[in-house]
């Protein structure tokens, strides 16, 4: 294998295929092979980099230099300039406006500002669709530690129990409970499926991982399975992610190929394998329950619980059903061990969170940093502060089924305790940024609008709930309202949080509750405009 | 998309289990020269795996990827999310609606636009955003919305 001097990362999302990355891509290959490159400057197609909506991306190796927006007319002059000569040109656009050419400022600005990474860690330092990168980067080796070592299912399950890794799905619960439980279950078959049904609006981090490492999810998930006794694991894709399931399936098809998957991984006599399962668009099965049900090619109604799906899951065999952010720790935890896993983030929130920053930010993206990172940190310092010059008004945390945070929570810690101690909750890591011109009545006849949609329908409270919740913030928003609906809002959605059957239902009392309580006085104003009242 | 492929074909690919039905009717969707549904193709899927018509039509009206009634050449699918709404999702719909002349859940009278809302396309960070067939575009405006229709448009 020969040596080059120089890498260029070309990261390959959906944002920068729109953008032309292939074309930017195959003219970047051309232009070095005839400045006579070849043998110096390797080109290498990436997962996603964390930059969006700055169109095709270029990461240049060792000097970790960013283009952003590049065109394929742009392609000359940075092979002709930089890679030729050593010079940057300074006509070009790098991902933060305020980097006047110094290559020592890129390191700590905003998105490009120092991360911790770990789920995201080598999503755009190697190829993920060729697995010999992969595994030439550290890919698979902590199934081979677990088998080398021989430890048993009880001391992985053990070790993710001391690495206090929990759910980063939105609940939190602590995974290596969840394996345990499904390991001591009884039940003649196991199953473990990884979510990546992610639907929580505001929320692409699963997509990335799927797109940028898809076999660190392979590896994670033959873990689990080895540790919780099970032969067989599914991914549960959203439909809308074609690039994901395109990439997973090839990952999966590697894998195999390597017998990293199959009747005896690795030789061992461990028999897995994995498939993916393809949803139709509907956010409700990102439920455990419904996703499971929509697995087994029905309608994705959630399941009343208990019993929960670690007893009776897919096909009522005990089932671990697992976030895929939760489970692209796995492998690092097993490689470097709980200790160092707890050396990150807080005592009761061990380890990193990703979050997108999104809305009204100089700065839209993906960053991965510790738990228990103050939320004002990452959207003013990752983000680069509210976009224009703007002043902040509140932060949406965890999507729909999130909280509207207002300025004075702005120090607020990003983990699941302070978050609860604030009434808030972390829910998938959306943080979705509004400046001082938005209507928080507005946002939410736009959130309700959402949960209209995706009621599955199947429990009253949630079908007629989210319906009448919908036509109160209408007419508020429309000027019709009366001041006694907005205490109808409230009271409507903590009827929905008491009876409804799932967390859909039980979870629009999130937004509806923090967005009057802190914002009340503009729903009163909106409701005052109505002559009715 | 092998528009050739007959449905009975397509059945034999996929197993007479019922996990396999929401893949069966994506790839029965696909391709459907009109990107829907039929009657017939619920029908043959419900014999296939020896369901009733009823359990497949419960199933595929549940999800949005479905539809059951025909749809355009092109399928363009708005994001509605709360991201989308904050960044102007608003006035692409309108421009989209005074462009195409339909309203959502509509397909223009010559058959080559179909309007639709989806939930979060999980592209965000270019909010406000569409799909259109199996393409996302993002940071729009209502004179980008006129831009990709009218291109659109001219490749017929």
């Amino acid at each position: 294998m020969s040596i080059y001097r120089t890498h260029i990362l070309v990261p390959v999302d959906e944002g920068t295929v729109q953008a032309g990355v292939f074309e930017v891509k195959r003219r970047l290959e051309q232009k070095i092979t005839e400045q006579g490159l070849g043998n110096e400057v390797k080109v290498v197609e990436s997962g996603t980099v964390g930059i969006v909506g700055k169109g095709v991306i270029l990461v240049v190796y060792p000097e970790r230099m960013y283009y952003t927006n590049v065109r394929p007319g742009d392609v000359s002059l940075i092979v002709e300039e930089h890679l030729l000569k050593g010079r940057i040109p300074p006509t070009l656009k790098y991902a933060s406006l305020d980097i006047q050419g110094g290559l020592k400022s890129l390191h700590n600005t905003g998105l490009t500002r120092e991360q911790k990474r770990v789920v995201l860690d080598k999503s755009w330092k190697m190829s993920p669709e060729d697995i010999r990168e992969v595994l030439a980067t550290g890919g698979y080796k902590a199934v081979e530690k677990i088998f080398t070592e021989k430890m048993t299912p009880e001391a992985v399950i053990d070790l993710i129990k001391q690495s206090g890794l929990r759910g980063r799905g939105g609940a939190g619960f602590p995974t290596g409970l969840k394996w345990e439980a499904t390991r001591k279950a009884a039940g003649d078959q196991k199953y473990i499926i990884c979510n990546a049904d992610e639907g929580e609006p505001g929320t692409f981090k699963d997509r990335l991982i799927l797109e940028g490492d898809p076999h660190k999810l392979i590896e994670a998930m033959v873990i689990g399975g080895y540790a919780i006794g099970a032969t067989k694991g599914y991914i549960y894709v959203r439909g809308e992610y074609g690039l994901s399931i395109q990439r997973m399936q090839q990952a999966i098809d590697q894998a195999r190929e390597y017998s990293l998957l199959g009747p005896s991984v690795l030789e061992t006599g461990f028999a897995f394998d994995l498939q993916i399962k393809i949803g139709a668009g509907a956010y409700i099965c990102g439920d455990e329950t419904a996703l499971i049900e929509s697995l087994e090619g029905k309608r994705g109604n959630p399941r009343i619980k208990p019993p929960y799906p670690v007893t009776n899951g897919l096909w009522q065999m005990p089932t671990a059903v697992n976030n895929v952010e939760t489970l692209a720790n796995i492998p690092e935890i097993v490689n470097r061990g709980a200790a160092w896993f707890r050396t990150m983030g807080t005592d009761k929130c061990s380890g990193t969170k990703v979050f997108t920053i999104l809305g009204h930010v100089e700065q839209p993206g993906l960053i991965e940093v510790e738990m228990g990172t103050p939320l004002r940190e990452i959207i003013f310092a990752y983000g680069g502060g509210v976009a224009g010059g703007k002043k902040f008004k509140a932060a949406l945390l965890g999507g729909a089924s999130g909280v509207f945070l207002p300025e004075k929570l702005l120090d607020v810690h990003m983990d699941f305790e302070s978050l609860k101690e604030n009434k808030a909750v972390l829910g998938s890591g959306a943080v979705l940024v509004m400046n001082e011109a938005t209507s928080i009545p507005d946002m939410l006849f736009s959130i309700l609008k959402f949960y209209a949609h995706e009621t599955c329908g199947q429990c009253a409270p949630c079908r007629i709930g989210t319906h009448q919740l919908l036509q109160l913030a209408w007419k508020l928003r429309e000027g019709q309202g009366r001041v006694e609906d907005i205490d109808t809002m409230l009271n409507l959605a903590e009827t929905m949080q008491r009876t409804s059957l799932c967390p859909l239902g039980q979870s629009v009392v999130a937004p509806v509750k923090s967005a009057i309580d802190n914002f009340r006085d503009e729903f009163e104003r909106a409701a005052g405009h109505s002559e009715i009242s | 998309m092998k528009k050739d492929m007959n449905t009975h074909e397509i059945l034999q690919k996929y197993g007479k289990d019922a996990e396999n039905l929401l893949a069966l009717l994506h790839e029965l969707q696909n391709t459907h020269e009109q990107h829907y549904l039929s009657a017939e193709n619920l029908a043959a899927a419900a014999a296939h795996m020896g369901l009733t018509e009823g359990y497949v039509y419960g199933v595929a009206s549940f999800y949005t990827m479905f539809s059951l009634k025909p749809r355009g050449r092109h399928i363009v699918r708005v994001c509605q999310s709360p991201p989308c709404h904050l960044m102007g999702s608003t006035d692409v719909a309108r421009e989209l609606i005074k462009v195409l002349g339909v309203s959502f859940g509509e397909t223009t009278a010559d058959g080559q636009f179909s309007l639709e809302m989806s939930s979060c396309l999980g592209v965000c960070g270019v909010a406000p955003a569409m799909m259109v067939d199996d393409e996302v575009y993002g940071n729009l405006s209502a004179s980008r919305v006129h831009e990709i229709i009218e291109d659109l448009r001219r490749v017929k």
